[in-house]
């Protein structure tokens, strides 16, 4: 991958001067770089990382399996499509094994999202059948460990 | 700490003489305060990879926690001699060419003491890490220090070395990627310097712990140039590429001659390197690239900000090509390197070590390591760039 969507993703907001020097580019060519990127749609956007078990939110995620038929023409996409447009999916993926699709999806509380998975979901043409679990505690997200401070045991001077 | 005369006076004159390292020292001052952003760190900010973790807790477990062979587990033997041929380009034996220790400074020791009789020279360049003089005296060779310049990239050249060899010279000590100026040498180089070898039929003991930590080029090492096999001693360990420092492992690949006379040093003094180390490394092993290809790119990225921070504040520093050091010249600001440390640290609360740690010629000169995060990189930065504009 290249190595300035690799310095994005792992801090989106370094700045562009500091990101030119450490790749040895000019700040036009980043800015030009990541332009181009926003532009193909490469780039799609850049969010926040959040602990959110600090902040106490009135929201719960399941994470939700589901079986589907997929259709004659458009095999999975259609579906998926159809599922993924719901503002309550948060993520969506076609899946290998003995489910099609993994959803995690956001609500208020367990009865919201179970209303989600009753009414709309599993109501949907093509679903054959749903396993909904709930997540309780967040350890890692997007590659940051969210339960261990981080310390550095070293000496402060060493040969 | 200090002994009294008389006892002073019973101690080996090797080791009374020996002044402390100059590193020892500084630490003693910068432990002393808070909020220090150091970049005189020589060990890697990274984690050791989990999976190496892991499989040491799992070594534990399963009792991996008694002696092992002097030279250390087989497994390991032959999976070092697999790695070596690979990555440095030479072929050696695991039953006898390969020992593996603690450290690459014991096996530094090692490989000095199974080889020097008294007044013995030792050909070495300065600046370079601590302990080499130290280590040559301990074993009672004369060491002989061959001073690197900015202007030739810290490097070392046969002119430099035809200029203080004699009949009692019986090593070459090389230590490239260098800490603590970051040079590395290139093929040429290094013929050139294996040529020197072979006229004055020295032993060179190569260390190239810092070997995968090169940005620009990739590592030469000096066994794979024809014919240097066979004299010398390389040293390697999982330090820096595995940031493996407290683990305390390294090995050193030889001759079975050379081999079998450092052996008969380690099993009386160490018996063997640590068994839950040496697991450790195994594991380490089996997934050399997954694990360094990533710490290079970000190392290299932090080479190339700090270069770009000292242009931009006028320090002239030569490009820092391997290891995790830049090596800056602080000569025109009139100052001592450890005055110029002193005051920084002081002041703006950024640790450096001052040049002079290294060597005599070292002095004029600061060692920056940049195994930190890129946000003390940047901070640190910023407060020598203000720092500087005040002399």
């Amino acid at each position: 991958m290249d190595e300035l969507l690799k310095i994005l993703q792992t801090n989106a907001l370094e700045p562009r001067e500091n990101i030119a020097r450490m790749l040895e580019l000019s700040v036009d060519e980043v800015n030009q770089r990541v332009a181009d990127y926003e532009m193909r749609r490469v780039i799609r956007g850049y969010q926040a990382i959040l602990d959110e078990d600090q902040l106490g939110l009135d929201k719960v995620t399941a994470v939700i399996e589901v079986k589907v038929t997929p259709q004659r023409e458009g095999g999975f996409d259609t579906i998926a499509g159809r599922i993924s447009r719901f503002p309550e999916v948060r993520s969506a993926y076609l899946m290998s094994g003995t489910y099609d699709l993994l959803l995690f999806v956001e609500g208020k509380n367990l009865r919201e999202v179970a209303g989600f998975v009753s009414e709309r979901l599993a109501a949907l043409e093509g679903v054959l059948s749903t396993s909904t679990h709930f997540m309780l505690k967040t350890y890692k997200r997007f590659g940051v460990l969210m339960c261990q401070e981080h310390s550095d045991e070293r000496l402060t001077i060493t040969p | 700490m200090n002994a009294s005369p008389s006892l002073r006076n019973r101690l080996n004159a090797a080791v009374r003489d020996i002044p402390p390292s100059g590193i020892r020292d500084f630490f003693d001052i910068v432990t002393t305060m808070k909020d220090v952003i150091s970049l005189g760190i020589g060990e890697p900010d990274f984690d050791t990879p989990w999976h190496v973790r892991e499989s040491t807790v799992f070594a534990l477990e399963r009792g991996a926690t008694h002696y092992t062979s002097n030279l250390g587990y087989p497994e390991l033997r032959r999976a070092l001699a697999g790695y070596v041929r690979k990555v440095f380009g030479a072929n050696y034996d695991p039953q006898t060419e390969v020992l593996v220790t603690v450290g690459v400074s014991e096996a530094l020791d090692l490989a000095l003491r199974a080889l020097l009789n008294p007044g013995d020279e030792v050909l070495y360049h300065e600046p370079c890490y601590v302990s080499y003089r130290a280590t040559i005296l301990f074993a009672h060779g004369v060491p002989v220090a061959v001073e690197t310049r900015p202007e030739n990239g810290f490097r070392v050249t046969r002119q430099m070395l035809e200029a203080k060899v004699t009949p009692r010279t019986k090593a070459l000590m090389l230590n490239f990627p260098n800490n603590p100026t970051g040079a590395v040498m290139g093929r040429a180089d290094l013929v050139d310097i294996a040529a020197f070898a072979r006229q004055h039929d020295l032993i060179v003991i190569t260390d190239e712990i810092y070997g995968e930590l090169t940005y620009d080029t990739p590592h030469t090492s000096l066994v794979s140039l024809p014919g240097l096999r066979e004299r010398t001693i390389f040293l390697h360990g999982f330090s820096k590429a595995w940031a493996m420092t407290g683990f305390r492992l390294g090995y050193a690949c030889a001759p079975a001659e050379l081999i079998e006379a450092m052996m008969r040093i380690h099993q009386y003094t160490m018996l063997c390197a640590s068994s839950l180390s040496q697991k450790a490394a195994i594991e380490a092993l089996a997934r050399p690239a997954s694990d360094i290809g990533d710490m290079v790119q970000e190392y290299r990225r932090r080479r190339n900000f700090i270069a770009a921070a000292f242009a931009d504040m006028g320090l002239d520093c030569h490009r820092p090509l391997g290891a995790f050091y830049a090596f800056p010249s602080i000569a025109r600001f009139g100052l001592s390197s450890r005055d110029f440390a002193l005051q920084l640290l002081n002041q703006e609360k950024v640790a450096v070590v001052p040049g002079s740690a290294f060597g005599a010629c070292g002095e004029g000169f600061l060692r920056c390591a940049y195994a930190t995060s890129m946000a003390n990189v940047r901070e640190a930065m910023a407060r020598l760039k203000r720092f500087v504009s005040r002399l």
